[in-house]
């Protein structure tokens, strides 16, 4: 019992670490990327080919003053960022990293917790962070943060139903919500990944988890060009870098949502599973980035649009359709 | 509707094939302090005075330059030597004002005065940026030793210039 409750805490620490440093280098290879397709270097003084460059990052963050607008509502206020960034790194929990090891006779599933609505639970937690973008952009006693706030949480929520759908694609054909099973049932060839089964379903769904995580071509809440930058508009200093941990959790956690789900998790051959997971997610990162250097934003109209007329009726066709053959 | 599809599936996918090729081109950027730029031949830097192979300066401080000089900044004042040489006595460019047209370069008679490969000259002073006689011609030292470092032939010519007498006009 004592044993269990160890192992638990053991990969709650461990995957929350490993959560960190890559939410932390996922900025620096964010920069290398955008950097290299726009013909630059990218950071590269700090360390080694910048590899220092998040924690020169994080210092930089922490030791800068903090500024609370004269008639915010302080404890909400400073509660947002939190608020955000926990909901964003809570979804890592049900995600599987590996399957089943043997460590001293120990069995350990590489997996937080394996919930039987794993699936449910993510949709669940991330909706949740709309709450720390909405009070930041209310507490913060500034128009344009309201405003900015309003933005998002309009977008996120929009696009929230359209990311369910996509989901459920794939959940009709593999009848059950724990991840883990579903990246099970993945396993064997690469012809049953679920691309392959539902490749509308992925589309609807990365398009929408684009939005859902405020990413170029649907970063309106954080503007900078063309809008004031939104509901973080008054946040300064570690509260300001908290939002944007809480942006690339929730980069990560998508990615790996859409590795383990659609993309078979875990399964590969030759190497170990953790790190073909770990390799699937780097390539989901890597299409964010790709995008990013590639597409112009949208305007906020033709964003609503595109939700609401496009991805919407998409992902309901193709959920009447996979439901229809299921039935027959 | 069929518009947005077809960006959608033509269009994105074009563009995302161009980033990604641009990915693996080489990074434009310069590592300014560490790697110096690399200058044409007729970069138009710091000015420089040049000397004969004796030791003795070229410019006779005739003026054309700063006659040529369309923002004045160049002040001289002649003398002569006991031989009869004329020279600046003093020979000021205030490298400030200098727009750097090299104007006085062609201007020069005597192949005295030239632009060089320097443009690292910041000062906290701006005193530091009248340039005297002695500091163009030290300049002119730095040069010509790297010239000689780097075995790159002279290209001025030598002799000092024989002053001749122009023939008396033919009478009608």
């Amino acid at each position: 019992m004592l044993l269990e409750a160890v192992i638990i805490i053991l990969k709650v620490v461990v995957i929350y670490i490993a959560l960190l440093t890559a939410i932390a280098y996922s900025t620096y290879f964010e920069r290398k990327v955008v950097a290299r397709i726009q013909h630059r270097i990218g950071p590269n003084v700090t360390g080694p080919f910048g590899l220092l460059q998040p924690i020169a990052d994080a210092v930089k963050m922490l030791t800068k003053e903090e500024i609370n607008p004269a008639l915010a509502s302080r404890f909400i206020y400073l509660a947002a960022p939190v608020l955000s960034f926990v909901t964003a790194s809570m979804a890592i929990a049900v995600i599987p990293i590996g399957d089943w090891i043997n460590i001293g006779g120990q069995r350990i599933q590489l997996i937080i917790s394996d919930l039987n609505i794993g699936i449910l639970y993510i949709l669940a937690v991330t909706s949740l962070g709309v709450y720390g973008i909405v009070l930041a952009g209310w507490s913060s006693n500034s128009k344009y943060s309201l405003l900015g706030g309003l933005r998002s949480t309009a977008q996120m929520i929009s696009y929230e139903v359209s990311l369910g759908l996509g989901l459920i694609g794939v959940l009709l054909l593999s009848q059950t919500f724990s991840i883990a099973e579903i990246v099970r049932q993945q396993s064997g060839s690469i012809f049953n990944w679920y691309i392959f089964k539902q490749p509308v379903a992925f589309f609807v769904y990365f398009i929408s988890a684009m939005a859902e995580t405020n990413r170029n071509p649907f970063d309106l809440p954080e503007a900078e060009s063309e809008l004031v930058a939104g509901y973080h508009t008054e946040y300064a200093g570690m509260s300001f870098g908290v939002f944007f941990l809480a942006e690339y959790a929730n980069m990560i956690t998508v990615s790996a949502i859409a590795a383990s789900m659609f993309f078979g998790g875990w399964n590969g051959p030759l190497l170990p599973p953790v790190i073909w997971f770990v390799i699937k997610v780097i390539i989901f990162m890597f299409i964010y980035v790709w995008v990013r250097g590639t597409l112009p934003r949208f305007r906020y109209d033709q964003l609503m649009r595109f939700g609401w007329l496009v991805l919407f009726p998409i992902g309901i066709l193709n959920i009447m359709i996979t439901g229809l053959f299921q039935a027959l | 509707m069929w518009q947005n599809l077809k960006s959608v599936f033509l269009a994105i996918p074009k563009g995302l094939s161009i980033t990604f090729r641009y990915l693996f081109r080489r990074p434009i950027t310069q590592q300014y302090p560490k790697t110096k730029p690399k200058l044409e031949d007729r970069y138009r830097g710091l000015h420089y005075l040049t000397r004969y192979d004796d030791g003795t300066e070229r410019c006779v401080c005739c003026g054309l330059c700063a006659a040529a000089c369309p923002v004045d900044c160049i002040y001289m004042e002649p003398a002569e030597t006991d031989d009869g040489i004329r020279y600046a006595k003093i020979y000021e460019l205030n490298e400030l004002r200098c727009i750097f047209c090299g104007m006085c370069e062609e201007a020069c008679p005597e192949e005295a005065i030239f632009l060089g490969h320097e443009f690292e000259f910041s000062s906290y002073e701006r005193d530091d940026f009248i340039y005297t006689k002695e500091m163009l011609l030290a300049n002119f030292d730095k040069v010509e030793k790297d010239r000689v470092a780097k075995n790159i032939k002279p290209f001025i010519r030598k002799e000092r210039q024989e002053f001749k007498i122009p023939a008396a006009p033919i009478g009608h």
